[in-house]
């Protein structure tokens, strides 16, 4: 494999990545914060309704989680490409 | 529980303190943190832990408005409050799969500098300098009012006096310290406001509910055993006052969609938070550092709106419908800073705190939900005294950090970059503290003499940003064809179409106009979704009728997108 071709691999399960992480991102916040809140606001956690708990905690809690998730899988993707000199 | 002697303190000594405490550890940091070289100055020297610079991101994030404002505008707004907790943290995963990383391996100071380099042009640069100098000044104006605030409540001076005091702080450490300064002082400042913020949270959670974390207790049951849960009890005090149910909220779908992620869109666009991530080794600490912002800052805000639902409730309880004869010290002493109003419209000598306007006899500042909170639960007095301490180190932290970009925007893009190239090292260093001279001074002018529309231009800074740096910076990592020409006009057409919306609805020019005459039904707040996205088309439409950027910039897009060999960054 030449560089470039190494090189564009490593881009395309980036991208992979990326897009995945992203596509929770949306549905965490956008979706069950926003979109389908009402929906969701008929199913109970504790005192929370869930729709408002998705909008003013979850949400957090899983944007957190997702950038950990990304600093594992690119160390990983790094070192498979051997990027992490 | 306290012995004489700490119970005879008072919240004024108190205040005195632990203040004089803190601010003592930040002139300390800075003297022994100053800066030697201008790589020091701009970005630490490129050496920062992903932990401390994950810290210091978090403080230079979280200013007097997250500490202050945001709890008490979320016990105002309910449901509706979640666009700022959502927009000001999700904007951390795009810094963190979108920007940091690419910036980091692109290796330079500032934000302009990526944008002029990436798309050859000092016209592009110049455009990137202007967006970060109304973005940063706007923004710095509210932080050194928020320190003026405090101040002059906690300490008893009056608000100029407060505002100078706070200049004169900043000037000192961002000054000498520059980057590396500024850096290891938020780090301190961050335990400070955490610490400052959580105490009395975890106080009144207990108090309220009995559960210790905050964070679980806005959902418990209360703790008087009557089995009913804190938020189902808010909604009911709500409903009979005539407001909308608190966890439902008023505002329209669309709009709070388009809020929230202008919001985020703006964070990950904001030129003090970018810089940031310039100053660690290497491109995975980038991202590492981003995580563990998020996380240090996630506390915060998860706590806020807990805190927002209990001041809510003991707000209302404490007033509505209590005869203003009995209204405890802390209610008197706050009408006299003229953040709380009682009009008595029927003469009944009780207070009618209510959703129909002209019935309603009561008005509460937004702004002192977080600060009277911990006296509004009769917390003790070193409790009162810390988030003074606190909310001064959120101010501190953030003003720091903007006159940082300002003073970089000016020696380096400005001064090293288009107008004398030659400049020395030396040189350049004394025009960077030179600046920073300046813009603190600018910054207390509008702290001492605050424009009426400080208040509007905070969002207009976020909107600013998504409008202009986050659709160039975007196509600049991710669309290697992307030229000047599309970049220069996205970022033109895409602010003045923010600058339009903003000024024709908040001070109505271009012939005003209401809410009824909103776009799509969006507000201005929310306006930046809609010119980022007017940005990202203009960008690929004139790219598409324009020659493609010569060769060798293609070739550093693709550098940047390979973490290894990231070296340090350079002029």
């Amino acid at each position: 494999m030449t560089d470039k071709d190494r090189a564009k691999a490593y881009w395309k399960e980036n991208i992979k990545y990326v897009l995945l992480l992203l596509f929770i991102w949306f549905i965490v916040s956008f979706g069950a914060g926003i979109i389908f809140k009402d929906a969701l606001n008929t199913v109970r956690l504790g005192g929370f309704k869930l729709g408002f708990w998705f909008a003013q905690q979850g949400s957090m809690y899983v944007f957190v989680v997702l950038i950990f998730v990304y600093v594992r899988l690119m160390n990983k993707l790094d070192k498979k490409y051997g990027y992490d000199v | 529980m306290y012995s004489g002697f700490l119970a005879g303190l008072g919240v004024q000594n108190w205040t005195y303190i632990l203040v004089g405490i803190t601010f003592t550890i930040y002139i300390g940091i800075s003297i022994w943190a100053r800066a030697g070289s201008t790589k020091e100055f701009y970005v630490a020297g490129g050496g920062v832990s992903p932990l401390a610079n994950g810290m210091a991101t978090a403080a230079d994030w979280m200013s007097a408005a997250s500490f202050i404002s945001m709890a008490g505008i979320i016990s105002f707004a309910g449901y509706d409050g979640a666009v700022y907790l959502m927009g000001w943290t999700g904007g951390y995963v795009l810094l963190a799969l979108l920007l940091a990383p690419y910036l980091r391996k692109f290796g330079k100071f500032t934000v302009p500098d990526f944008i002029g380099d990436r798309y050859y042009s000092n016209t592009a640069r110049s455009v990137g300098v202007f967006c970060a100098l109304i973005v940063s000044f706007t923004y710095v104006a509210g932080q050194m009012r928020g320190v003026g605030l405090v101040f002059s409540r906690f300490l008893e001076v009056d608000i100029n006096t407060g505002v100078i005091i706070g200049m004169i702080i900043v000037l000192f450490y961002a000054v000498l310290g520059g980057m590396k300064g500024i850096t290891y002082t938020q780090v301190a400042q961050y335990c400070v406001l955490i610490f400052a913020f959580m105490v009395p949270a975890i106080f009144i959670s207990i108090q309220m509910t009995g559960n210790p974390i905050p964070q679980l207790g806005f959902g418990s049951q209360l703790a008087d055993g009557s089995g009913t849960y804190l938020l189902d009890k808010l909604d009911g005090l709500s409903t009979d006052l005539g407001f909308a149910e608190y966890t439902e909220g008023s505002k329209s779908m669309i709009d709070v969609f388009a809020i929230t992620l202008a919001l985020m869109v703006g964070t990950a666009g904001l030129p003090h938070v970018i810089v940031r991530f310039f100053t660690v080794k290497r491109v995975k600490d980038a991202r590492k550092s981003a995580g563990l912002a998020l996380l240090l800052i996630v506390i915060l805000y998860t706590a806020a709106p807990a805190v927002s639902v209990f001041a809510r409730t003991n707000m209302i309880e404490t007033v509505s419908n209590q005869p203003y004869a009995n209204m405890p010290e802390w209610f008197t002493k706050w009408e006299t800073t003229g953040l709380i109003v009682f009009n008595d419209k029927n003469n009944d000598g009780i207070i009618q705190y209510v959703a129909d306007e002209s019935k309603n006899e009561l008005i509460v500042d937004n702004d002192i939900m977080v600060l009277a909170n911990p006296e509004i639960a009769k917390l003790p007095d070193w409790v009162i005294a810390l988030v003074a301490a606190g909310a001064l180190a959120a101010a501190l932290s953030t003003a720091a950090g903007l006159l940082l970009v300002i003073s970089a925007s000016v020696s380096h893009d400005l001064i090293k970059k288009m107008i004398k190239p030659d400049i020395s090292e030396k040189g350049e260093l004394i025009a960077a503290r030179l600046a920073a001279v300046v813009a603190v001074c600018v910054a207390g002018y509008f702290g001492i003499n605050p424009p009426g529309f400080v208040a509007a231009t905070v969002a207009l800074a976020f909107g600013l940003a998504a409008a202009s740096f986050f659709p160039a910076i975007i196509l600049g990592i991710f669309y290697k064809k992307m030229n000047k020409e599309g970049a220069i006009a996205g970022m033109v057409v895409g602010i003045f179409s923010m600058l339009f919306y903003m000024t024709k609805f908040k001070f109505g020019w271009f012939g005003g106009g209401t809410k009824a005459d909103w776009w799509f039904d969006i507000s201005p707040e929310g306006f930046g979704t809609v010119a980022m996205v007017i940005n990202f088309v203009v960008s690929v439409v004139i790219m598409k009728f324009t020659p493609e950027p010569p060769e060798y910039v293609q070739e550093i897009v693709e550098n940047i997108r390979i973490p290894s060999g990231a070296g340090d960054a350079t002029h």
